[in-house]
């Protein structure tokens, strides 16, 4: 609890391994509310395989987790992983128009959690692409495949699909890494607007980026947090000297 | 003063107008390639329609309204209508077997089968594919025939037999195809989907599945093909008997094994003889259109 409120997403000495290898350790981090929490640092660090843990997906690629991660209090290991995943919704690196329309791409998971009115789904399908800054382009073809729009369409596809469960957490694991930087930026500001509503993690290979919209900002390396400050402290007045190096790009 | 150049470049010339005709040569020597297997299946088409074409646009009426087919009597009556129900009938019922086992089995494979019971699955897959298929007809006849017997059947070869034989010869083509088809839907959307709270199944359902649809018709195409063409197992499992069948229980016969059975008996050139061969460029002419079908399928990138 901080002042009273529920931590939307809570990370507490969390270990990670992939066979025997160690990929996190003893990672804590949690997410406020209204907040974007960024996450930084260089590749092969565990900023993925962290995701994977919110969301518990972990096993699917062949890992497994010790720790605690809490959403709302509550342990997600209570909590059934298909609910868990519609309440933590994730954003992977590459975008993934699913091949069948746009219209349902996004009514996808309302359909699976029994929606069948129309008007319900029209309702939905609206809201979720005008959340992701992308009915204007295609609310004229709704019915076209979703695999045809261009990459930065399909990624904020992708992020409309997330948003379609009402999630609580939004994560987001190096969305920027395939589009270009006009729609990096739109998606940037839809996810300044969001944070009014819900809490998300932003894993990013851009610096800048981080710098940019994140709240507080973390810095992983080899597996675990090295420091997590508010964004312009971490950025100026690093504590440790990896992440001085890091923000400085004397590594990477 | 051009005394000097002028060999060399004639020298040049000269090599490089042999490497262009090596070039040309092997250029030509796979146009070759490529005709050849043209001109193999077109040199097949033309043996048998030299035989058999003919005597099919004469006799095309005939052959397409009369269920009675009686090469031997006098005057011989050809009627194919009963042997296209006979190969029609046993190939429809054994999809009804074969496409939710095989598809089912693909998926089984392809998406919940643990890495070494999916690789001990697929031997035993293969194994199945080099049975032959008068091996495959033993078996109808030994085993599966007192087992209709005993479900009740009056006859045990019939067109169940025939089907459940024909399934079981086509498995090996549908389960492999249809997992390939499955293995080539890209790993992304099934992450999409469990990210979306999908289960397992449901992302099977409402996203591999569509995914895959072209890549499953193809391998149910191809096993339709395979099908209609099969000869031994069916000569042997379903009763020989020319009938319109009106239960599974029915015993029939099909294009494939009256050619085979009654081909030894004709003179050669005779309507009968003819007519095996007309029934011989039917079955070409089904098989090619099945597979057409399955290129297209193929090939199509329209969805909607
Ligand atoms: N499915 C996997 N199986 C085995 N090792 C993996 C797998 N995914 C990631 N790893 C390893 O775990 C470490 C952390 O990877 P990852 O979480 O992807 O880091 P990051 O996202 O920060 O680049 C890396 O060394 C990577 O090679
Ligand atoms: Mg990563």
């Amino acid at each position: 609890m901080v002042n009273g409120t529920v931590i939307p997403l809570e990370v507490r000495d969390l270990n990670a391994w992939y066979g025997t290898r160690q990929v996190l350790k003893n990672v804590s981090l949690a997410v406020r509310p209204n907040e974007i929490l960024g996450v930084i640092g260089p590749a092969g660090g565990g900023k993925t395989t962290m995701l994977t843990c919110l969301n518990r997906t972990l096993e699917l690629a062949g890992g497994r987790s010790e720790g605690i991660v809490r959403i709302e209090g509550e342990s997600v290991d209570k909590v059934d992983p298909n609910e868990l995943r519609r309440r933590v919704a994730m954003v992977l690196p590459l975008p993934v128009g699913l091949p069948m329309s746009i219209y349902d791409n996004v009514a996808f998971a309302p359909r699976m959690v029994g929606v069948t009115n129309r008007r319900e789904l029209d309702e939905i399908v609206e809201r979720c692409l005008t959340q992701a800054a992308l009915w204007d382009e295609v609310k004229d073809r709704l019915d076209q495949l979703g695999t045809r729009l261009s990459g930065g369409q399909q990624q904020r596809l992708t992020l409309a699909r997330a948003l379609s469960t009402e999630p609580e957490v939004l994560c987001l694991d190096e969305f920027s890494i395939a589009i270009d930087p006009v729609t990096t930026m739109r998606i940037e500001a839809v996810l300044v607007e969001l944070k009014k509503q819900i809490s998300i993690v932003l894993v990013t290979n851009l610096l800048q980026q981080a710098r940019r919209i994140a709240d507080r900002t973390a810095f992983m390396l080899l597996g675990s947090v090295i420091e997590e400050a508010p964004t312009e402290e971490l950025f100026e007045f690093p504590k440790d000297k990896r992440t001085h190096d890091y923000v400085n790009g004397k590594f990477g | 003063m051009s005394a000097v150049p002028t060999p060399r470049r004639k020298q040049r010339r000269v090599a490089s107008a042999a490497s262009r005709y090596t070039e040309k040569a092997i250029e030509a020597l796979i146009y070759l390639c490529g005709l050849s297997a043209i001109a193999f299946i077109v040199a097949i088409f033309v043996f048998i329609g030299r035989e058999g074409l003919g005597f099919l646009v004469t006799h095309l009426v005939e052959m397409l309204t009369s269920t009675d087919w009686s090469p031997t009597q006098d005057p011989p009556v050809f009627g194919i209508v009963a042997l296209l129900a006979g190969t029609f009938w046993c190939v429809g019922l054994s999809l009804v077997f074969s496409v939710p086992v095989g598809l089912g089995a693909a998926v089984f494979l392809s998406e919940f089968a643990p890495p070494r019971l999916r690789e001990g699955l697929k031997v035993i897959v293969e194994l199945l594919a080099a049975i032959p298929s008068v091996v495959w007809g033993f078996v109808g006849v030994m085993i599966i025939n007192p087992g209709l017997q005993a479900m009740g059947a009056r006859i045990g070869l019939n067109g169940l037999n025939g089907a459940i034989l024909l399934a079981l010869m086509t498995l090996p083509l549908l389960v492999s195809l249809g997992e390939d088809a499955l293995r080539a839907v890209p790993e992304t959307y099934r992450q999409a989907a469990i990210a979306m709270g999908a289960t397992r199944w449901e992302m099977v359902w409402r996203v591999l599945l569509p995914a895959a649809r072209r890549g499953l018709l193809v391998a149910v195409l191809l096993g339709v093909g395979r099908c209609v063409g099969e000869t031994m197992a069916v000569l042997m499992a379903t009763g020989h008997s020319i009938n319109i069948p009106k239960g599974p229980f029915d015993p029939v016969r099909t294009i494939t094994a009256t050619i085979a059975a009654e081909l030894g008996e004709t003179v050669r050139g005779d309507a009968h003889y003819q007519a095996l061969f007309a029934l011989g460029v039917l079955l070409f002419l089904i098989t090619m259109a099945v597979n057409f079908v399955a290129d297209f399928a193929l090939r199509g990138r329209r969805t909607r």
